[in-house]
């Protein structure tokens, strides 16, 4: 309606770089504001456009497929040192990991926030308690997180070695605490969903005879599709792209190393690493001082991060009809 | 005839209502509780009668209706409602009654829709509310019965139409499913479906695409699938919120004529702030002003000569 109102027949809509252009009425300010915040923007699409240019001229430089599919082995050389099968099968089990974790749990931390809420001092607490896990490093949180795990209490999620001294560092345990870096976007973005939902469309399905429980599983969390995917695509780009909590709770090492005995079960207790302390390790900062292993790794790495962004934009794109409230 | 100067002014709320009643002539609120309104009974030379006839001076086509004989099945006895300190609905006394409409008329924030709400409890919804005297379903209190049992023997329609994001068969069909541990079969839904579709005149418009997403349809159609929706769950009483106001001409015609062919089966209230909607479809009409029900009486009656000066002022377009 109001569109309706702007665009009288004999206005076009304005469109601001032609006010810009044309001065126009424009006050000075307002003039170099918008060119400032023009130059922002091309700045920042200049930033983003080297930066993939760059890694990929690197990465098409050094990439080999073959890097893709050997494990990477120690050795002075470079060309010795094998690719980064291991990293890449880390990265993608690690990402499992926490979103398997995350998703539920930040999707039922949503729900409860948004549709029950009571009492309201927990709901308050719970709300704060996302925020400052949000606003944590995630190196502060995988240093507490080796606290909590090196507990003989949580000693069957990781390496025991003798005299019962607990490891601390596995799959599981990273996972764990990498769920936590995806918990506040999940959470962000499912409740912002179920906020947008009308409250008459609770209530037509509580005027149908539905009790709250069945108008979450089949109205509200359906209507959320969207949101859900968003939080958790976002938060599968944080985990794919963090480091500290590898270094610290994955154990970093070059190879996955599984427990012996049980197949999966074994994997999961074991250490491993991702693309992303594989970039660092081989690094001139890490201790590998294989460049161009680094290069060929990180380019793998932002095109897994690209693409994830991408299909964040396909999901929340995509036109769903909507109610009017 | 100023017989609510009472009500004019700063009106005193927690006087006692039946003072005020006292000074109005017959035809307000307190109903006799076996049955039949007690109030606004017109004097034979006052109203026209029931039905279909009676035109108010405004020149409306009434809704084609075919001739019912009402049975009470929802009662309100002193309803009292209030949201924290405020009063929203004050002792109402009202019968609804199958085979007829009741419109629910008044200025905004008047009560009516509070009072609506009250009768499927989705006022309990409100952690303010809190209510006083009594609502009978065919008898019995609503409280006693479980609420979602209750909610399913009185349906409701909203203001803005609002299926839910799924196709239009399992919006219909929506309301049967998971009422016991089994699961029912599409097929064994498929009857309940068409035949909700079809009282509710959208069957025709979406046979073939029963499984295209529901909020695809356009506004109108969507009411009608809720409707559909409420239908499917066979309501005993039917609460509208201003059902139409969402709605283009058509469309609002459609949904008139689907209401008045329902009346006979089902129980309908419905809010209403278009009152040439409400002369349209309904067969009783109550006004309500500032959570007291003012007026009370046959449609044709309240709207051609009403009693109480606020009803008149009121329909007449004086304020509202």
């Amino acid at each position: 309606m109001s569109a309706h109102a702007q665009t009288s027949p004999s206005v076009a809509p304005p469109s601001s770089s032609r006010l810009v252009a044309k001065g126009s009425s424009w006050s000075r300010g307002d003039k170099i504001g918008v060119a400032m915040a023009w130059g922002a923007g091309f700045l920042l699409c200049l930033l983003a456009a080297s930066i993939v240019l760059y890694m990929l001229y690197r990465g098409l430089q050094y990439l080999d497929l073959a890097l893709l599919v050997t494990h990477p082995e120690v050795g002075l050389d470079q060309s010795r040192t094998g690719g980064f099968l291991d990293p890449i099968q880390g990265t993608v089990l690690l990402t499992v990991l926490a979103t398997a974790i995350a998703a539920p749990v930040g999707v039922g931390i949503a729900v409860w926030l948004s549709e029950y809420g009571r009492p309201a001092w927990l709901a308050r607490a719970v709300e704060s308690g996302v925020e400052i896990v949000a606003g944590t490093p995630s190196i502060v949180l995988a240093i507490f997180g080796l606290l909590v795990f090196q507990q003989s209490f949580f000693g069957f999620l990781s390496f025991t070695a003798e005299g019962n001294a607990v490891f601390g560092r596995s799959f599981f345990t990273a996972g764990a605490i990498m769920s936590l870096i995806a918990l506040p976007l999940i959470v962000g973005a499912t409740r912002e969903a179920l906020q947008a939902i009308p409250a008459h469309v609770r209530e037509a399905s509580y005027a149908l005879g539905k009790d709250r429980i069945a108008t979450i599983r089949r109205v509200l969390l359906p209507a959320s599709r969207r949101g859900i995917g968003t939080g958790v695509t976002l938060g599968m780009g944080r985990v794919v792209g963090d480091t500290a909590i590898v270094v610290v709770l994955l154990g970093a090492s070059l190879q996955i190393q599984p427990e012996n005995g049980t197949p999966v079960w074994g994997l999961l207790k074991g250490t491993g690493s991702t693309l992303t302390t594989y970039v660092y390790n081989n690094s001139p900062a890490g201790e590998g001082n294989a460049p161009e292993k680094a290069y060929a790794a990180a380019f793998v790495l932002l095109l897994i991060v690209i693409f994830l962004n991408f299909a964040v934009d396909l999901i929340a794109r995509r036109k769903e009809p909507a109610w009017t409230r | 005839m100023d017989t609510l100067s009472t009500l004019d002014g700063d009106f005193d709320r927690t006087r006692e209502p039946l003072a005020v009643a006292g000074q109005l002539p017959p035809p307000v609120r307190r109903i006799a509780p076996t049955g039949a309104p007690t109030v606004a009974e017109p004097s034979p030379s006052q109203g026209n009668g029931h039905g279909a006839h009676a035109q108010p001076s405004r020149s409306l086509k009434r809704t084609p209706r075919p001739e019912t004989t009402p049975v009470e099945r929802m009662r309100t006895e002193a309803l009292s409602i209030a949201y924290g300190q405020k009063l929203a609905v004050n002792e109402v006394s009202l019968s609804v009654r199958q085979g007829e409409v009741l419109a629910l008329i008044g200025p905004s924030g008047c009560g009516k829709t509070t009072l609506l709400r009250s009768l499927n409890r989705l006022v309990d919804l409100t952690p303010t509310a809190v209510r006083g005297g009594r609502i009978l379903l065919d008898g019995e209190d609503v409280d006693r019965f479980d609420v979602t049992h209750l909610r399913r023997r009185v349906g409701m329609l909203f203001q803005q139409p609002n299926p839910f994001p799924m196709s239009i068969f399992d919006n219909v069909a929506y309301g049967l499913r998971e009422r016991g541990s089994k699961k029912p079969s599409r097929r064994s839904l498929e009857p309940a479906v068409s035949e909700a579709l079809h009282r509710a005149g959208l069957f025709e418009e979406v046979k073939d695409n029963l499984d295209h997403p529901a909020l695809a349809l356009s506004g109108g159609q969507q009411q009608r699938l809720c409707i559909a929706r409420s239908l499917a769950v066979r309501p005993e009483v039917l609460l509208l919120d201003e059902p139409c106001s969402a709605l283009d001409p058509i469309s609002t015609q459609v949904i008139e004529e689907t209401i008045v062919s329902l009346r006979s089966e089902i129980a309908i209230v419905i809010v209403t702030h278009n009152l040439q909607q409400a002369q349209r479809v309904a067969d009783h009409v109550a006004f309500m002003y500032l959570g007291d029900l003012i007026e009370y009486g046959e449609a044709a009656r309240v709207f051609g000569s009403p009693v109480a000066e606020r009803t008149r002022e009121y329909v007449s377009g004086g304020f509202g």
